[in-house]
């Protein structure tokens, strides 16, 4: 082309030197051929343009223009018991979606699904498929059958997507410990959020998360307890018309936990109540005063301090008067009681004068020190953070020795008690499995071994001494000790007669103890009549019929020989 | 066929009508007919019709507009010029009825109803305008005290008026860049050329603030916002179909787009047959652009010259214009693509222009001109 530009142009001026007369003619005639050259190279050039633009777009890729973007849904490990029993895992379902731009009838596509979906929302939909954009769910995980009937529909502009879907083989068993996912597959609660914590969501962002590579998560829990322990709370709850039942059983030796449970739950496969206000893991997340289970912790304070001992005597004669308030026993026995009396009588007045012994910063430090003012930091991330008061004053100390003033959640007073039962270790409870070893290193020594053992004495006292309120909790051959809780509950500000927080705190086998069992029932009534009942009657016995169940898968041989203080006195 | 003795009018035009040309007509007519199946049973359905109602009318229109444009590449040089004549004159009276008697459509009387056709007349005017204005500047050129040019100019700006009148924004576009090609062709000086343009710009910008459609189409390209859905699905529908397209009928983005059979065809051969065919395509009409212009380039007949550069060039110019909106190249403005988009009148119009292309650009004798012979002369005394 630039050649042949050359050319003319060479032509144009040897004309101009030579022939004059042909001059003006030759000249329109050259410039008229470069013109027409250069309208050629600007129609090549033009041409070029939209043959690279052609090649360009041949280039894209169909799927990243306009068409859904392909967002694969995450994939989680899967969930299993501490015996490989899967609580939760994923499996795979189809999810409807349209592309609003290639959808040529929007009601005829309506009036087409709405045959195999009846729920769908018209109107939404309607409003979905018309917006115009690339990709718009229409229905998230159908069944099989609602697919293939779909397709047999023949709608142009709709397809489906592989979705990852949660499924939890044993539904409302392990609802609150295992927790839900949301329709996108992200942990939202339990332990599968703590998954999502722990750093699978940004394996999941960063698409690395890939089924295959993913090593199931195990778990302390033994299913099978924890089945025992749903069943027992849930016929509890309904023999007692009772608001809410839970329990939680504790590996004394390694602080994992083998089963918790709180009624009432929900199915995690069909999570449609799971927001209902009555639906909380009142385990970690619900906050009572424990009321006389933490009698034990007052106990142990007392003896620990070195100012008390199991002889140690505390008048209990006459009620107690702090500024305006009485205290007053439930069993009175208006007379000087030792300190294993005030434990099985459950006397308000010698825990409250325990107390006193130690002092109000004493105190608070103790209960401190048994993590029970602190907010309990476990894998599950429903946790709840304790009350207590503002300012300790004496008073605040004196119902704090039974109990009341401050609240605590049941799976921390547990955890509690487990120093008091193992050798005076403290250690966070855990839902992963964890060694003895592993388990020494992360607890700290919080009473003396001498006081868990005056502990474990009166444990055992209190349900095998006449009169000991735990009686209802003993199982032949396990040795079970334990302290009850009747709290009344505060309804509008004041103490109510008629409502009552139950609990029980357990051990066994008393004379080395492996499990300890917490059992709460809140405002329980008594069988066949609308009176409130007490701990005995209601969370004891659910502590006997979980350990009665439990306790051979859980390994712990029985001994039927002689029992209670014989067998306590060949402990050393 | 015809033996080179042969002096019968059919053989004689076998022998003398340029065969590249006529092979990349019928090739783009026989397209128009492959891709007339892919692209309209859509729109047809949509509207209510038999699904091959575009398709088979695209068929019948075919077969006119082959024997016109058979017929007028028989016409010598000086019957095209009287074709020219008379075609502008009918089409400049319909054009100036078409005001009163057209039919609306979109707010625009573009059409007009003969005899139970629907007729264009701006489409029958573009060949016959482009053959005249050749005309007057051959002539100015041969005789420079004929004011070739100011009837070239006078003729184009009756012509414009009309066009706007209608209005027809995209044919104005259309006659005014080709006539100013030509008019470059022609010899236009430096200062003209700088002037006019600079008037076609003000002219654009006049355009974008007068007509408020001008400027949301020119906004929505700039933008990219709007309701820019028919370009959107072109584009989709060409990286839908990528380098060898999705099979003849199983294209779904043609499904949704509203022109498909017209202005959109091109994006539906890619989405069906692939950008492979789309640059066949192209390469047919650049193929017919640039040998035209070469023809030209080497004509030494002004007028013959001028009228095959400027037919060419609107032909070009109207596939350039309608690929790059399929393209999103350019902001979304109505064209059809010559030989190739559903359109009874716009058909025959192109198969006029072209037979015109064909008969102008049959060899013919030359008169040999005293010098060329002194041109050549020099030549090789510069080569010795």
């Amino acid at each position: 082309m630039i050649g042949l530009l050359g050319k003319k142009r060479r032509n144009g001026e040897g004309k101009d030197a030579s022939i004059v007369v042909d001059s003006a003619r030759k000249a329109t005639g050259g410039r008229t051929r470069n013109r027409v050259v250069m309208t050629m190279a600007v129609f090549f050039g033009i041409y070029a343009t939209i043959a690279g633009r052609l090649v360009y777009l041949g280039m894209l890729d169909p799927e990243m223009s306009g068409g859904p973007e392909s967002r694969v849904t995450a994939s989680r490990p899967d969930i299993v018991d501490r015996n490989g029993e899967v609580l939760a895992t994923d499996i795979k379902t189809a999810s409807l979606f349209a592309e609003p731009r290639r959808i040529v009838d929007a009601d005829e596509a309506i009036e087409k699904l709405s045959t195999v979906l009846p729920d769908i929302e018209v109107e939404q939909t309607y409003l979905k498929l018309k917006s115009g954009t690339g990709f718009v769910w229409l229905k998230r995980q159908l069944t099989p059958k609602q697919q293939a009937e779909i397709m047999q529909l023949g709608i142009p502009g709709i397809g489906f997507r592989t979705e990852k879907r949660r499924f939890y083989p044993s539904g409302e068993t392990t609802s609150y410990i295992v927790g839900l996912t949301n329709i996108d597959n992200k942990g939202i609660s339990g332990l599968e959020k703590y998954i999502d914590d722990q750093g699978l969501a940004d394996l999941q962002a960063s698409g690395l998360a890939i089924a295959k590579d993913l090593k199931p998560v195990r778990l302390s829990i033994d299913l099978r307890v924890q089945h025992i322990v749903r069943d027992e709370i849930q016929s509890a709850m309904e023999k007692h018309r009772a608001l809410a039942a839970g329990a939680v059983v504790i590996n004394v030796k390694t602080g994992e936990i083998l089963a918790m449970g709180s009624v009432p739950d929900f199915d995690p496969n069909n999570p449609f109540n799971a927001q209902d206000k009555d639906r909380m893991n009142r385990m970690s997340a619900g906050l009572f005063e424990m009321g006389s289970t933490i009698k034990s912790f007052t106990t142990a304070m007392a003896l620990d301090s070195g100012k008390m001992s199991l002889n140690s005597t505390v008048d209990a004669s006459r009620p107690l008067t702090i500024g305006r308030q009485t205290i007053r026993d439930f069993h009175g026995k208006g007379r000087v009681l030792t300190v294993p009396e005030v434990f099985i009588y459950s006397s308000n007045i010698g825990s409250a004068k325990e107390a006193d012994v130690v002092g109000i910063e004493g105190h608070r430090e103790f209960l401190k020190r048994l993590g029970l003012l602190d907010r309990l930091q476990t894998e599950l991330p429903e946790s709840a953070r304790p009350t207590e008061p503002k300012v300790w004053k004496k008073v605040h100390s004196i119902t704090a020795a039974f109990g009341h003033g401050f609240s605590t959640t049941p799976l921390q007073t547990a955890a509690g008690a487990v120093a008091l039962m193992n050798g005076g270790r403290y250690m966070t409870p855990t839902f992963l499995p964890r060694t003895l070893e592993e388990a020494i290193a992360v607890s700290r020594q919080v009473v003396s071994e001498k006081t868990s053992e005056d502990m474990r004495y009166l444990y055992n006292l209190n349900a095998t001494a006449p009169g000991g309120s735990g009686k209802r909790a003993t199982v032949p051959g396990y040795r079970v000790g334990g302290k009850t809780g009747t709290a009344e509950k505060v309804v509008n500000g004041r103490y109510s007669k008629e409502k009552n927080f139950n609990a029980f705190i357990a051990a066994f086998p008393m004379d080395d103890p492996q499990y300890l069992v917490l059992t709460i029932i809140d405002e329980p009534k008594m069988e066949g009549s609308t009176r409130s009942a007490t701990a005995g009657f209601t969370a004891a016995p659910i502590v006997a019929n979980i350990i009665r169940r439990s306790a051979p898968l859980l390994g712990v041989k029985p001994e039927f020989g002689q029992e209670g203080s014989a067998t306590l006195a060949s402990y050393p | 066929m015809a033996s080179r003795l042969d002096r019968s009018p059919v053989a004689l035009w076998w022998w003398t009508v340029d065969r590249w040309f006529l092979a990349a007509f019928l090739s783009l007519m026989g397209l128009g007919i492959v891709l007339s199946f892919a692209a309209s049973p859509a729109v047809a359905e949509r509207i209510g019709l038999g699904s091959f109602h575009f398709a088979t009318r695209q068929i019948i229109f075919t077969i006119p507009a082959l024997v016109v444009m058979i017929a007028v590449s028989f016409l010598e040089v000086r019957q095209i010029r009287r074709l020219a004549l008379v075609m502008m004159c009918i089409m400049l009276v319909m054009m100036v009825a078409v005001l009163f008697i057209g039919v609306e459509v979109k707010g625009a009387r573009r059409w007009v109803s003969l005899a139970g056709l629907s007729i264009q007349p701006s489409e029958f005017l573009k060949p016959a305008f482009v053959v005249i204005s050749a005309w007057l500047l051959a002539e100015h050129e041969r005789h420079p005290d004929i004011p070739g040019n100011l009837f070239a100019m006078i003729l184009l700006g009756v012509v414009l008026a009309l066009l706007m009148a209608q209005p027809d924004f995209g044919q104005t576009i259309l006659v005014l860049g080709t006539w100013g090609v030509m008019f470059f062709m022609a010899g236009m000086s430096w200062f003209w050329i700088v002037t006019l343009g600079a008037v076609g710009m003000g002219g654009g910008l006049a355009a974008y603030t007068v007509f408020p459609h001008v400027a949301g189409r020119i906004d929505r390209f700039l933008t990219g916002e709007g309701d820019t859905f028919q370009v959107d699905m072109g584009r989709d529908a060409i990286i839908n179909g990528g380098w060898f397209g999705v099979g003849p009928g199983e294209g779904t983005v043609k499904r949704v787009i509203p022109d498909s059979h017209a202005d959109f065809v091109f994006s539906v051969a890619g989405e069906e047959f692939g950008i492979v065919l789309l640059l066949v395509i192209m390469s047919i009409f650049a193929f017919i652009v640039l040998r035209g212009l070469r023809i030209a380039l080497k004509e030494h007949d002004d007028f013959t010259r001028y009228a095959v550069a400027g037919l060419v060039v609107v032909f070009g110019f109207q596939s350039i214009i309608n690929m790059s909106v399929n393209l999103q190249l350019m902001p979304a403005k109505g064209m059809t693509l010559p030989f190739i988009s559903y359109g009874g009148s716009s058909l025959i119009a192109i198969a006029i222009s072209m037979g015109m292309v064909l008969a102008l650009t049959r060899k013919k004798p030359e008169k040999l001109r005293p010098n060329s012979f002194a041109a050549m002369q020099r030549h090789a005394v510069a080569a010795e």
